[in-house]
């Protein structure tokens, strides 16, 4: 059996991969597949604990989450279209009208 | 069971007419108005007499409705209507409708004329109210309604300064007696747990004699009398009733000779079994009234102007009633109260047919001749004046004798009361008849009047096309008949009015004013060991002669002063320098006042509650507040870039702090 650390160190690896490429990347996509990414490494966390203690909330959660995430996915995509057909561009960093 | 009076329609009819002119009024033409105001002030007269026709089921109370319930402490809308009343009823409905009468020939040509009457019948509404009310709060409902027609009244020709500052100034010193009224509603409600007359006087004739003595009812005697004082416009509040005559001249005569300033001497005998029983604050009122008329009496002969003669008049003569008052004397105060309505009301009215005759003109020194011009004014107002100055038969003679042998023989009374009281007389004479030579006697000393331009404002020409009173204005003219008759009216009744004789008219107040007689005569006999009662007859009769001789006195003075000798009054004045001067002045009471008071309070408010606290401390604390919270903003905004990596910078940021912070406190 597998011991818990290294799924949660996998976790944390992934979550924080996920963190720094939402910080670095600046297309959009590549952002939003880093959100997918963190999201992930926190499913990965609980089923890891439902795992260790024979409980099934952990698996729920992550069912929850993957709902959560498809729509989001759906949406945020529709988004980003609507973003490059607006704007031109799916570069972030050019994406600022609502500052003052 | 007694038979239901319906009390409530009294003051309800002119209420309803208030109502119809002032929503429709202006709509309407000026007949109409006239309907509708005679008609309702009318009905309100009718229905007076009517219960005065009833007067064997007196006492009644007419309970309307539940106002205020608070614990054990209940005030209702009642109505309570004793001999005392009844005598205030018949007196303002009375003279009231007759003044009502005499507007419409005074008013005729001015703006606003709806607005006029719709005040005047408002004004009835009140004081029916104060006059009927079974309780002090409903009675203070109608004080405080009578001031604020008081103010519409003085000030309706609001677009004059005067005017307007002279309404304030009587609403805001008429404020101040109501402050001293109102502490002294808490202090009853607080110790006797009630308002209701009945249930006060029963209260108060029940506590005893140590607690009645303890000082609570002779605070509660003092600020009622503040109340009465601001009101009744005495020493020291007595100075915005000479401004008050800046209103039309049928209001001087209604609200400020006849009724409404008389509400002061009917609450302090309606509140009779509280006096009774503090007698310290029964002589305050006995001295404030006695200094009141002298002193106003003293101002009177100096002045010119023909309606503020008659103003001071009214102040002496209302120092009389509490003089009367003072003495425990009521029903002479009434007497008086009632007789002055009649004969001060005429005088008014006559004084404002006089002005205009002679086209706005109010100085007295631009006067003079107009018997012969305006000879049933002359009459009428010859009748006031004999009756003002107490000659036999005319009715002042017999208030005005009343109260004075009552000043000296009641138990409260003095004779330095009796003294001041008769000087008081000479002057009134004396006045009284230097109007009456200088307005009617001698030669014409005006111009020709041309028209109204001095004291009214003006409608346009065309607007009295239709009017059914015709005036000439050339030369002048005497008053149409609308305006004549309750003259003739009032002139009878100064003439007649005091036949009904102070031994009857004591014996139909004596219901009200001996109720509690037990413990009023015990308190008494307490008080004034004095020789009682000092002798009757033929003393008596000395002061009557006493006090016509004054009378006869002053007259021969203003005629000698006035008629005979006109440049006389002048070398006098010289003569007497500086207190002349200080007369003429009204002893610059209304300059000390503006400097203790006034100036102070203005200047007070100016640098410390505006400058300072509103602008310095509110105004500045929200101000800056606003300021710091924008200041902050400017800074703090720049956070918001826009960059999205940023935002996730920070949200990553923040997290890692949360995070960093939770695991220091689980480790800990």
């Amino acid at each position: 059996m597998v011991p818990l650390s290294y799924y949660l160190v996998l976790s944390g690896i992934l979550f924080a991969c996920g963190v720094a490429g939402f910080l670095i990347k600046r297309n959009i996509i590549t952002i939003f597949m880093s959100i997918e990414l963190m999201l992930n490494g926190v499913n990965l966390s609980f089923v890891a604990f439902a795992a260790q203690w024979h409980a099934l909330s952990g698996q729920v959660f992550v069912f929850f989450v993957m709902v959560v995430a498809a729509a989001e996915s759906a949406v945020g995509l529709a988004i980003i279209i609507a973003v490059y057909r607006t704007r031109g561009t799916l570069n972030v960093d050019q994406v600022d009208l609502l500052k003052l | 069971m007694t038979p239901n009076l319906h009390l409530w329609l009294i003051p309800v009819l002119p209420l309803v007419g208030a109502a119809i002119n002032g929503f429709f009024g202006k709509r309407f033409s000026r007949q109409t108005v006239v309907a509708v105001a005679l008609g309702f002030s009318g009905a309100a007269f009718a229905m007076a007499l009517w219960v005065a026709t009833q007067a064997s089921l007196l006492p009644v109370l007419e309970n309307l409705a539940p106002w205020i319930r608070a614990g054990d402490f209940q005030v209702d809308f009642a109505f309570y209507l004793d001999q005392l009343s009844l005598v205030m009823l018949l007196v303002v409905t009375g003279v009231g409708f007759l003044i009502h009468i005499y507007s419409v020939g005074y008013m005729w040509e001015e703006a606003g004329f709806y607005r006029f009457f719709a005040y005047l019948n408002l004004f009835m509404f009140f004081m029916l109210t104060l006059v009927l009310g079974s309780n002090y709060l409903v009675m203070f409902i109608g004080w405080e309604g009578v001031g604020l027609a008081s103010y519409l009244l003085i000030g309706f020709w609001f677009t004059k300064d005067s005017a307007a500052s002279a309404g304030k100034k009587a609403f805001i010193v008429n404020r101040i007696g109501d402050f001293g009224f109102l502490i002294a509603l808490f202090l009853m409600i607080k110790h006797f747990g009630s308002l209701n007359f009945v249930q006060v006087f029963r209260v108060v004739s029940g506590l005893p004699a140590e607690v009645a003595g303890a000082g609570l009812l002779t605070s509660i005697g003092l600020l009622l009398m503040v109340g009465a004082a601001g009101k009744s416009a005495q020493i020291p509040l007595y100075i915005w009733l000479p401004d008050a005559m800046e209103g039309p001249t049928p209001v001087s005569a209604l609200i400020h000779a006849a009724t409404m300033v008389t509400a002061g001497v009917y609450m302090v005998a309606r509140s009779h079994a509280i006096f009774d029983r503090a007698p310290q604050a029964l002589m305050v009122v006995a001295i404030i009234g006695t200094l009141t008329a002298l002193f106003a009496a003293t101002i009177g002969i100096c002045q010119t102007d023909i309606k503020k003669v008659l103003a001071y008049s009214t102040i002496s003569q209302l120092g009389y009633m509490f003089m009367a008052c003072g003495v425990a004397a009521y029903s002479a105060g009434i007497f008086h109260l009632m007789t002055h309505a009649f004969f001060k009301g005429l005088l008014f009215l006559a004084a404002g047919s006089v002005i205009h005759a002679v086209g706005g003109e109010q100085d007295m020194r631009r006067m003079g001749g107009l018997r012969h011009h305006i000879p049933w004014t002359f009459w009428t107002m010859t009748a006031g004046t004999f009756a003002i100055a107490g000659f036999p038969p005319f009715a002042g003679f017999f208030s005005k004798d009343a109260i004075l042998w009552r000043a000296y023989s009641s138990p409260y009374g003095s004779w330095v009361y009796w003294a001041i009281g008769v000087f008081t007389a000479f002057l009134t004479s004396f006045y009284m008849f230097r109007l009456w030579f200088l307005t009617f006697f001698g030669e014409y000393r005006g111009e020709a009047p041309a028209g109204h331009e001095d004291e009214h404002l003006h409608v346009a020409k065309d607007s009295r096309a239709g009017a059914p009173v015709p005036h000439g204005h050339d030369g002048i003219h005497e008053s149409p008949k609308i305006m004549l008759v309750p003259l003739v009216i009032l002139a009878v009744l100064s003439v007649c009015g005091g036949w009904v004789g102070m031994e009857r008219f004591d014996k139909f107040l004596s219901p009200t004013f001996h109720a509690g007689a037990t413990a009023y005569s015990e308190e008494v006999a307490v008080a004034t060991p004095a020789p009682q009662p000092k002798e009757q007859g033929s003393s008596e009769a000395l002061f009557t002669g006493i006090s016509v001789f004054a009378a006869a006195l002053g007259l021969f003075l203003a005629w000698l002063l006035y008629y005979r000798r006109p440049q006389l009054p002048q070398e006098i004045a010289k003569a007497l320098g500086g207190f002349y001067e200080a007369v003429v002045h009204k002893y610059y009471v209304d300059e000390i006042y503006a400097a203790v008071f006034v100036k102070p309070l203005i200047d007070g408010s100016t640098r410390v509650l505006w400058q300072g606290i509103d602008r310095d401390v509110i105004d500045a604390t929200l101000d800056n507040s606003a300021e710091g919270a924008r200041e902050v903003s400017d800074v703090v905004r720049h956070m918001q870039s826009g960059n999205l990596r940023s935002y996730a910078g920070w949200i990553a940021a923040g997290a890692a702090v949360l995070i960093a912070y939770m695991i220091w406190m689980g480790t800990r």
